[in-house]
């Protein structure tokens, strides 16, 4: 009576947990292994973009066209919802304000949660969808039919070339649309002022810039480079480092929106935290 | 396997060797795409390489101007190992060498005469507007497309492009020419417009060419001499009646199916 037969049982049973144990170590430790892989390539292509900046022979005209891509034809697009956003803020606000008699702080409220926050995230958020996609989806495809190579067998650095380029051009281009939207977004807000009573121009800009101080403006303006060499950073990494087939074209442009959006947000909140530190 | 590195009637000199392949090994991951790959192209010759779909023909002219690193081997272009040269003298070496892309590969964001400009106005640095302007309606002249020159390259066919690409790359004057599949999606009539013009663009600039194709149409307009590729390593190398009069099974399918 001596049992064999639980030890015959249960023997197969570790065996079988085991196995299933270590495949599933094996596939997280390949995920995370390729996470990390992702990671290091994103700051080598980071160093390469920073070295390729300061060297030789910057393409001066192709950083004016993307100046252009970038800055003067998302002007519609910042226009229209900069105004919205003023518009609403204010005609969201206004009913609370009310509530303590304190109607006329509007102005200078909706103008310091624009320029500090509101306006430099939205503008930024919004830019990372039409910009880092657009950068994105653009050299995913020149890397998909071979105009990448192209450029590299014809003696031009792609990176100085593409990259450098629009990184710089974002970087630029992306705190001038925060100002505009910054601007657009006051003016909204005037128009819903002037929805439920009758304020002059000239009266509502002295009464929004009255409590203005240089530290609601400077980090908010310092904080938009970082938003722009990011957008324009992930937009042509997701891009340059795009899969050979056309499906990778978007799965490049997708990915491009949703890490650069991802990155303004942490940048932001890193941004706020200095800027608590300094006040 | 028939005949290896059996240089058949097309034998050169080997001080007139432009490009020198010596034991060349790419592998992708656990995938070995060329195995060990000897070859050599002589001035002046059009060398066409033959071989099935994923025989390592593309990867090969890719590690010739090292848009690919070898893994093991070394490939000498106009006596340059491009393994080791500093990044500055393979650029100038690639000023000497036209590849002409599968795809084409016209820069969609400029028209033909931006796309010819691009290269000249990096290589040719000194060369004036009016230069490059005689020199851009010479090239498109020589490929039929004159009236092409403020066209989009989303407004051309297929094989307009195929030649605006060769243009751009005849331009700058090559002394080597690869051609990665020249005739792949074309129909008949245009591919054989386009192994003429490798033919005359061979007499007219006196390139030295390899031009990789399964193609056999093309391989027959175009080669002085061929190389076949079979599971990464050279299957057979010699002329076009070479391959047309042998018993081997592979290169029969080949060449009569």
């Amino acid at each position: 009576m001596k049992t064999k037969l639980p030890v015959v049982k249960i023997v197969p049973k570790i065996r079988d947990a085991t196995i299933k144990i270590s495949e599933k170590t094996i596939v997280k430790t390949e995920q995370a292994n390729e996470f990390l892989v992702g990671v290091a390539d994103f700051f080598l292509f980071l160093a390469r973009t920073i070295r390729e900046t300061f060297s030789r022979n910057f393409e001066f005209k192709e950083f004016l066209r993307q100046c252009h891509q970038i800055g003067f034809k998302s002007l519609p697009l910042i226009s229209i919802t900069g105004a919205i956003m003023g518009l609403v803020l204010t005609i969201q606000t206004r009913p609370i304000l009310d509530g303590f008699g304190a109607v006329s702080l509007l102005p200078s409220m909706v103008a310091i949660s624009l320029v500090r926050e509101i306006g430099p995230v939205i503008t930024a958020l919004i830019c990372a969808g039409k910009v880092g996609s657009g950068i994105g989806a653009e050299l995913g495809s020149m890397k998909v039919t071979e105009q990448i190579d192209a450029m590299e067998v014809s003696s031009t650095n792609p990176m100085r070339f593409l990259v450098v380029t629009r990184v710089l051009a974002a970087t630029l281009m992306i705190p001038i649309l925060v100002l505009y939207a910054d601007a657009m977004g006051i003016m909204g807000s005037w128009l819903g002022v002037n929805i439920k009573g009758e304020v002059s121009f000239v009266l509502f800009i002295s009464q929004a810039f009255s409590v203005f101080e240089l530290i609601d403006f400077l980090p908010a303006v310092v904080k938009t480079f970082f938003f722009g060499a990011v957008i324009g950073l992930v937009g042509s990494y997701k891009g340059y480092t795009a899969g050979r087939g056309t499906e990778s074209v978007g799965v490049a442009a997708n990915s491009a929106v949703v890490l650069a959006s991802l990155l303004v947000i942490i940048v932001d909140m890193i941004a706020v935290q200095i800027t608590d530190m300094l006040i | 396997m028939e005949q290896i590195n059996n240089i058949s009637n097309v034998q050169m000199d080997d001080s007139k060797t432009v490009v020198e392949i010596k034991n060349l090994r790419k592998s992708f991951g656990k995938q070995e795409v060329l195995k060990d790959v000897t070859l050599q192209l002589y001035k002046g010759e059009n060398l066409v390489v033959l071989g099935k779909s994923g025989s390592g023909k593309s990867v090969l002219i890719k590690c010739i101007v090292r848009l690919l690193d070898p893994d093991y081997g070394s490939i000498k272009v106009l006596g340059d190992d491009v393994s080791f040269i500093k990044r500055n003298e393979l650029s100038k070496l690639r000023m000497k060498i036209g590849f002409l892309f599968q795809s084409g590969a016209l820069y969609d964001s400029m028209t033909v005469k931006e796309n010819l400009e691009f290269p000249l106005r990096r290589i040719k640095k000194k060369m004036t507007q009016k230069l490059m302007d005689e020199k851009i309606a010479e090239v498109l002249e020589n490929v039929g497309l004159l009236d092409a020159l403020h066209k989009m390259p989303s407004q051309l066919s297929g094989g307009m492009r195929k030649r605006i690409s060769l243009a751009r790359t005849i331009i700058v004057d090559p002394q080597i020419m690869l051609y990665d599949e020249p005739t792949t999606g074309l129909d008949p009539v245009t591919s054989d417009e386009i192994s003429l013009l490798i033919n005359q663009v061979q007499k007219k600039y006196k390139t030295s060419s390899i031009i990789i194709t399964h193609d056999i149409e093309c391989a027959r307009a175009t080669a002085d001499r061929l190389v076949m590729l079979h599971e990464g390593e050279v299957y057979k190398d010699g002329n076009i009646g070479d391959y047309e009069n042998s018993d081997d099974p592979f290169i029969k399918s080949f060449f009569k199916g």
